[in-house]
């Protein structure tokens, strides 16, 4: 379907991405937000709290990032599409609720415009330091999926499709955004709502008494959704649950319900491989980066090719789930890889990870930060230039 | 449940034609609860108040957070949700605000409400969210085994106050009033048709609404302390319990093993967030407005 | 590739950030061209420093940042201090006059023109205007921005009821800088 024409600001704007992507959630049909304010987010929720009374809908500023976390789940249950704003510390509070979100399979958005960190660490600088805790900080196993744009642009684009993915698989989505990107100011090309799609809740048409609110078919793993107040009488917990949704706290009912969690995710990476790539089928070094450092890595990029090396650019749009079998191809032809990220080396694991099937030697060169600024491009340039040799 | 504890639950009914089955996921009985524990009794009390309240029940909605009485979500036939551990209150908000015209219960304990979840009971009554939130208060934690609650009195042992309690409890009326709840009663599992009352008047109000239910443990609080079983505590509540209604919420605060005081505290109207969001937005906007979750002409 | 770097410098409160964004917005939206515009966040008061960084090109800008800019538009000493070194030899810097007193920190063979930007904008009637000013001043002495694109740049970015003013400001600050550009 085609999104609401009333939270779509159709046209061009000089726009920072923090307010992009609350655009984005505008026009993907949020209609409802609880945030906590915390730097460097604060901007996406101050933006929405101005833009909602008109739109139609409701910002709250709760008391602070565990009850926002939760209560953007109430929202879902009661029908609306949802969003949450956090940065680290904010995104620490929020572990809890991001398992509840993914036990109890609640379609929302989680936007993270990350900061250095551990703890209070840098509020107004720059990080990609949260990537593998979205991915493994609530306790349990559980699948996520997460989109990292490099530009007010993307802010908004993939904000929408982070609020698409979130109703397909009914799992938390997250928008990871940096310091650079949600304070960078850029054009922003906001089209008219009959050119943007927006997915569905996947609404039951089954009638009270015949619908089961976790039953799900081999063929699709994502169960149908109701909301409170339409006569179904459901019931949603996070402990283990059988297709009801009631408790059922034994051996067979985990081993029914986790891998099915994972698995309607697992089962479509090939679906969900979303990357930019550059140069990369005959490139020799492949350097692979994400969000904001993909644009300080394309500087390098392009010095390292003025120099006459094959360098190709794998830039991940959606970095969970990781898109293994297209490293793992692509390591059939390149020497080697160039993981630059603003962290101490975290992506970089999981192409080792993905190398550590490929029987050619393929060597991994990651070109970490602490954080605070993005990477000088000439020190990505050096470690292409390492891994050339 | 003993057959003299039921002499004392009069409006329980054991005929076979219950009244208060249609009320409950039968797929989901037997319960968790222990023989003696009175979190049942007051879900009958409930169940009756939703049948006298006349509300229409696929617009009832009930969440809970974590512990004994945290399952009592789970058992009712309504819209449900068993949330995560103190975060009851948070989950109801945002189901509230998406869908108003849901009425929203929260059904939790005391350690659940007030302990891990207490910054948010006080922010949701300050907000005055429309809701009404029952606290049932056993003095301990029930699912755990028997820990210190912010509840608990002065003197009883817990297993994690191994020699007796020294932190002082909360007063729950009293900050339920502070942070500007419109309706506070308390009563016991001993007064079923005061409860029951109190819960059907409660369903009828607007705002943030909070009823303390005194309920025994006979398990981890009566009989590690040699307080009996459930009947004995459902004596003491008979013997100690005084109904001041009206009465300043600063003096209900409960000793140990003390005087009980019990009633309707507080009844007032105050403007519930929604309310207050509507009138500011349609205040400041004007016609621009349209007032969120009132449906045209009908409300 | 026609790329310029710009760095605006003064103080919180003058609106440094308003000029950049204005000059980015002039560049992406009303002339075609891509700019990117990067603030220096912080908890940053009325009165301390405050930077931002423009960077306006014919194609993609890939790295945002300005590590040597071609233009300095500076309107506070502590800015001309702090960024004078690092002007792109054969670079512009465009000062309040009153503001800021040039000494041996300028690069050789940098270009500098002063405008009394505080002045016009007083003169005006509001000492607010003084970063319009310096917007217009940017546009006539650089020719990067045509005036038109400038006007409405301003136009939607400055609070209603002010336009005209603003538009003063903003003409005052492209004669002067035409006639500069002309003659120094």
């Amino acid at each position: 379907m085609k999104a609401d024409p009333k939270g779509v600001l159709t046209g061009v704007h000089f726009m920072d991405g923090d307010h992009a992507a609350c655009e984005g959630a505008l026009a993907a049909g949020c209609r409802f937000v609880a945030g906590y304010p915390i730097t460097p987010s604060t901007e996406i929720v101050e933006r929405f709290a101005a833009r909602i009374p008109k739109v139609g809908g409701v910002f709250i500023q709760m008391e602070d990032e565990l009850a926002a976390s939760i209560a953007i789940q109430g929202g879902v249950w009661g029908g609306q599409k949802v969003m949450s704003v956090t940065s680290g510390p904010g995104l620490s509070l929020m572990m809890e609720h991001l398992g509840y979100a993914a036990m109890t399979e609640t379609p929302s958005v989680w936007v993270d415009v990350q900061r250095g960190g551990p703890s209070t660490g840098l509020p107004t600088l720059p990080a990609q330091a949260d990537m593998m805790q979205i991915k493994w900080g609530s306790h349990g196993d559980y699948e996520i999926i997460a989109l990292s744009p490099n530009s007010p642009q993307e802010c908004f684009d993939l904000m929408i499709k982070a609020f698409n993915l979130s109703e397909e698989y009914r799992c938390p989505v997250f928008l990871m955004m940096d310091e650079v990107v949600g304070h960078m100011t850029e054009r922003v090309n906001i089209p008219s709502a009959d050119q943007i799609d927006v997915t569905e809740r996947k609404w039951t048409k089954k009638k009270p008494g015949e619908y089961k609110a976790f039953a799900t078919t081999p063929e699709d793993l994502v169960p149908e959704m109701v909301k409170a107040g339409d006569g179904y009488r459901i019931h949603v917990t996070g402990l283990t649950h059988d297709e009801r949704g009631y408790p059922a706290m034994d051996v067979p009912n985990q081993a029914k319900l986790i891998p099915r969690l994972l698995n309607k995710i697992r089962n479509n990476v090939h679906k969900l491989v979303d990357v930019r790539m550059d140069g990369c089928e005959d490139a020799d070094v492949i350097v692979m980066s994400f969000g904001i450092t993909s644009r300080v890595a394309t500087a390098a990029i392009d010095a390292a090719r003025a120099k006459g090396l094959k360098v190709g650019h794998l830039r991940l749009i959606i970095c969970w789930p990781f898109p293994v079998a297209l490293i793992q191809q692509l390591a059939r032809t390149a020497k080697a890889f160039v993981v630059p990220e603003l962290n101490m080396g975290q992506m970089v694991l999981e192409v080792r990870k993905a190398l550590a099937d490929v029987d050619r030697k393929v060597k991994v060169i990651s070109v970490p930060h602490p954080g605070g600024t993005v990477h000088d491009p000439e020190t990505i340039l050096e470690q292409i230039l390492e891994a050339a040799r | 449940m003993s057959e003299s504890l039921d002499l004392h639950l009069a409006s329980v009914e054991t005929s076979l034609d219950n009244p208060v089955l249609p009320f409950l996921r039968q797929d989901r009985i037997p319960h968790i609860w222990c023989p003696g524990c009175g979190i049942g009794t007051s879900v009958n009390c409930f169940c009756r108040a939703l049948s006298d309240s006349g509300l229409d029940l696929d617009k009832v909605a009930i969440v809970s957070g974590i512990g004994c009485t945290g399952r009592t979500a789970g058992y009712l036939n309504l819209d449900s949700f068993h949330t995560t551990h103190g975060r009851a209150i948070p989950f109801a908000t945002g189901l509230k605000l998406s869908n108003p015209e849901l009425n929203v219960v929260v059904y939790s304990g005391d350690g659940d409400l007030f302990a891990i979840g207490g910054n948010h009971f006080f922010h949701a009554a300050r907000r005055n969210m429309d809701i009404l939130v029952i606290c049932v208060n056993n003095f301990t934690y029930g699912m755990t085994g028997g820990q210190v609650a912010p509840t608990t009195p002065v003197g009883p042992t817990q297993t994690t106050m191994p020699y007796g309690n020294f932190e002082n409890p909360f007063n729950l009326p009293f900050i339920a009033d502070a942070c500007g709840a419109t309706y506070v009663s308390r009563w016991t599992i001993y007064h079923v048709r005061q409860l029951a009352k109190a819960m059907k008047e409660a369903l009828g109000k607007k705002g943030f609404r909070f009823i303390e239910v005194m309920s025994p443990c006979p398990t981890l609080y009566s009989r590690r302390n040699r307080l009996g079983d459930g009947v004995d505590q459902v004596k003491y509540y008979k013997e100690k319990s005084v109904i001041k209604n009206g009465v300043d919420t600063k003096e209900v605060g409960l000793g140990y093993q003390g005087e009980i005081v019990v009633g309707k505290f507080v009844d007032r109207e105050r403007p519930t967030w929604l309310e207050s969001m509507n009138a500011h937005y349609s205040h400041h906007f004007g016609d621009a407005f349209q007032p969120y979750g009132v449906k045209n002409g009908q409300d | 590739m026609a790329k310029t770097e710009i760095r605006v410098g003064g103080l919180g409160g003058q609106g440094v950030i308003l000029n950049a964004s204005i000059i980015g917005k002039a560049a992406s939206i009303y002339e075609g061209k891509h700019a990117t515009l990067i603030q220096a966040f912080g908890p940053e008061a009325r009165g301390s420093a405050c930077s931002a960084q423009v960077t306006i090109s014919t194609e993609d800008i890939a790295y945002p940042y300005v590590k040597h800019p071609d233009v300095l538009v500076l309107m506070s000493q502590d800015a001309y201090n702090q960024f004078a070194p690092s002007l792109k030899p054969g670079g512009l810097v465009l000062f309040e006059e009153e503001l800021v007193t040039l000494d041996g920190r300028l690069p050789e063979g940098a270009r500098a023109i002063g405008i009394p930007a505080t002045r016009f904008a007083e003169e005006l009637g509001r000492r607010l205007v003084l970063n319009i000013v310096m917007v217009g001043f940017f546009a006539g002495v650089t020719g990067l921005l045509s005036f038109e694109s400038v006007q409405k740049a301003v136009k939607d970015s400055v609070p209603k009821g002010t336009e005209d003013l603003n538009m003063r400001a903003l003409e005052k600050g492209f004669e002067y800088g035409r006639e500069a550009a002309a003659t120094k």
